[in-house]
């Protein structure tokens, strides 16, 4: 497999009238035709809707008209994000079938930049889990080594960009579900700061943590895709009125003169092979002329306990609609409470129950100021904390996930060993903040490593700056095989 | 704060039925073990002293978000409607509420 042709550069092509829309697509399908029964990265391949659409981009194009910066570039959507008409499952049985009335506002920015929605990936129900396992419709498998996980919850985006099955995909991080998985898959993902892209259309789990975030081969092709889909909207109340930095532009700055703090509390208890790419990102940034100082952070240690009490709370409210009346699911009964029960025991699968009543004790009379009201004073803390380090650093530096790509199963029984997945990236989700992972080489077993960078809120322009260094410094990646066992 | 005391199969039983969950037996204690474990690890959450801490419940503060009150367009109510499992005149249909009179 040859390495994929930058989206940017694919845009150009198309725009210019030096390559057609439906040729880059058709190349696209056929990658997928070859490779998804080996990763089973999509819930659904819109063959012959994108056909439509990159005609339509061909069209324009032959009319003197300029589709936009996406022309003619396949993008997967995670199938959380609504697509009116078109089946949107969160990989879960309550959606089944259900075809939303709608789109979500990220997919009518992306139209209306020329792109083509080429399918809908696979996730962790409900995006509740951290390596796919948890989807109704099958586990989505790692390009680099397909016996393993490729992370999640954003899994089927993050290994259909890996596997060259689309250039850019979209996915939503509510505890790191875009960053996590993209270390996992070797790609580059980002969770921009809440409240920068619209989550209209973004089925609910979280709602105060959840936002949508791009996957790309490159931080240049990730950056083209946050400033389609960023920028205020009015459907969204909680869509910031403040301007959405513009990140494409700033990609050549530099990190010179810069401070990166690298995050001690991200590396305890980190596998040392992943450690050990943190630390050679960070002296690659002090080559660049950064300067590299370690910062304590002691509020992100209790991250996870306190995301683990406020994003089921949320959720187990959010997932109330799931009541058989008015989309998906209903299984009959002789009454509403009993045909609610039946519907919610039958459409659920095992994490999302446990999520619901994880949250629901949490909020219930009794439990709420020892459990759901402390974790709410620990996400001030946690603001607080980063705000202090935030004084001295431009942006922290860490690693995304503690593990590489592990086994299909090894976790799966384990609730909370799986949470642990996710301790380095639900401190940017509880406080608010952008953060992006960049594909940083490999690990001992030669499968991607990935390393964060954290920044305060609206510092999209920075990370992306500091980002591109990061990524010109980082070791090759291997293709990926679509097979078992990585590449040596 | 004085940690909660330990969650019990009882208590899960409770919060399934307010969440409308039917569970096995089997499912009660393997939910009992595998969110006892997960209150243990907040355990560290709930024991701290945060008397003082203002909450936060959403990071980036947004307040009174309002618009002009103009009739805009809305979602079409056919195909609304067409994804329902049961309609009847333009409306949801449910099974009896409990209580009522079949």
């Amino acid at each position: 497999m040859t390495a994929p042709r930058p989206a940017l550069e694919t845009a150009t092509m198309v725009r210019a009238g030096e390559e057609l829309a439906v040729d880059v697509l058709e190349h696209h399908l056929a990658v997928i035709d070859a490779g998804e029964e080996a990763v089973h990265a999509f819930n659904l391949v819109l063959a012959d809707a994108a056909r439509d659409q990159a005609r339509a981009v061909d069209a324009r194009v032959a009319a003197g008209e300029d589709p936009g910066p996406l022309a003619g570039v396949p993008v997967a959507l995670k199938d959380n994000l609504c697509t009116r008409g078109v089946p949107t499952t969160c990989s879960s049985r309550i959606l089944d079938g259900w075809r939303p009335p709608y789109d979500a506002t990220v997919v009518t920015r992306l139209v209306e930049a020329g792109a083509v929605v080429i399918g809908k990936t696979n996730m962790d129900e409900f995006a509740m889990g951290s390596s796919t396992e948890t989807s109704a419709f099958g586990t989505t498998r790692n390009p680099h080594d397909t016996s393993r996980v490729p992370g999640g919850s954003s899994g089927g985006s993050a290994a259909a960009v890996a596997a060259g099955f689309a250039p850019l995909a979209l996915g939503s991080d509510t505890g790191g579900s875009i960053r996590q998985p993209a270390a996992l898959c070797g790609v580059v993902g980002m969770k921009p700061t809440y409240g920068t892209v619209s989550r209209y259309g973004l089925v609910a789990f979280a709602s105060s943590l959840d936002q949508i975030g791009p996957f790309a081969h490159t931080v240049a092709d990730a950056a083209l895709l946050f400033d389609v889909i960023g920028g205020h909207d009015p459907l969204d109340s909680t869509s910031l009125h403040r301007p959405t930095p513009r990140v494409l532009t700033v990609l050549d700055d530099g990190v010179d003169g810069m401070t990166v703090g690298v995050l001690t509390e991200f590396l305890d208890g980190v596998d040392p092979d992943v450690a050990a790419r943190v630390h050679q990102a960070a002296e690659a940034l002090a080559a660049a002329g950064a300067r590299i100082e370690e910062v304590s952070v002691p509020e992100v240690a209790l991250g996870l306990s306190a995301y683990y009490l406020i994003a089921p709370g949320e959720a187990s409210s959010n997932l109330a609609r799931y009541d058989g009346v008015r989309y998906g699911l209903r299984v009959d009964a002789e009454d509403t409470v009993a045909m609610n029960t039946a519907t919610r025991s039958e459409g659920f699968g095992a994490e999302v129950k446990r999520r619901i009543m994880l949250g629901t004790y949490v909020l219930s009379a009794g439990y709420m100021d020892a459990y759901y009201n402390q974790a709410l004073k620990v996400r001030t803390r946690i603001i607080e904390g980063f705000a202090a380090a935030y004084t001295r650093c431009d942006v922290l530096l860490g690693p995304t996930a503690p593990t590489t790509a592990f086994a299909i199963g090894a976790k799966v029984d384990d609730p909370l060993t799986m949470y642990l997945s996710d301790v380095c990236t639900i401190p940017s989700n509880l406080a608010g903040h952008p953060a992006i992972s960049v594909p940083f080489g490999t690990g001992d077993a030669g499968l991607p490593v990935g390393v964060q960078l954290l920044g305060p809120a609206l510092s999209e322009g920075t990370l992306f700056q500091v980002a591109a260094v990061v990524e010109a410094a980082a070791p090759a990646l291997p293709a990926p095989r679509l097979t078992t066992g990585a590449a040596s | 704060m004085a940690e909660p005391a330990r969650l019990t199969r009882e208590d899960v039983a409770h919060v399934a039925a307010l969440a409308r969950l039917h569970l096995s037996e089997e499912e009660l204690d393997l939910y009992t073990g595998q969110l006892a474990q997960v209150l243990d690890h907040a355990a560290d959450v709930a024991s701290l002293d945060l008397a003082g801490v203002e909450p936060t419940a959403h990071a980036m503060a947004v307040t009174n978000v309002l618009r002009a009150d103009e009739p805009r367009p809305c979602l079409d109510r056919d195909e609304v409607l067409a994804q329902a499992p049961s309609v009847e005149d333009h409306r949801f249909r449910v099974p009896r509420i409990l209580g009522e009179a079949p």
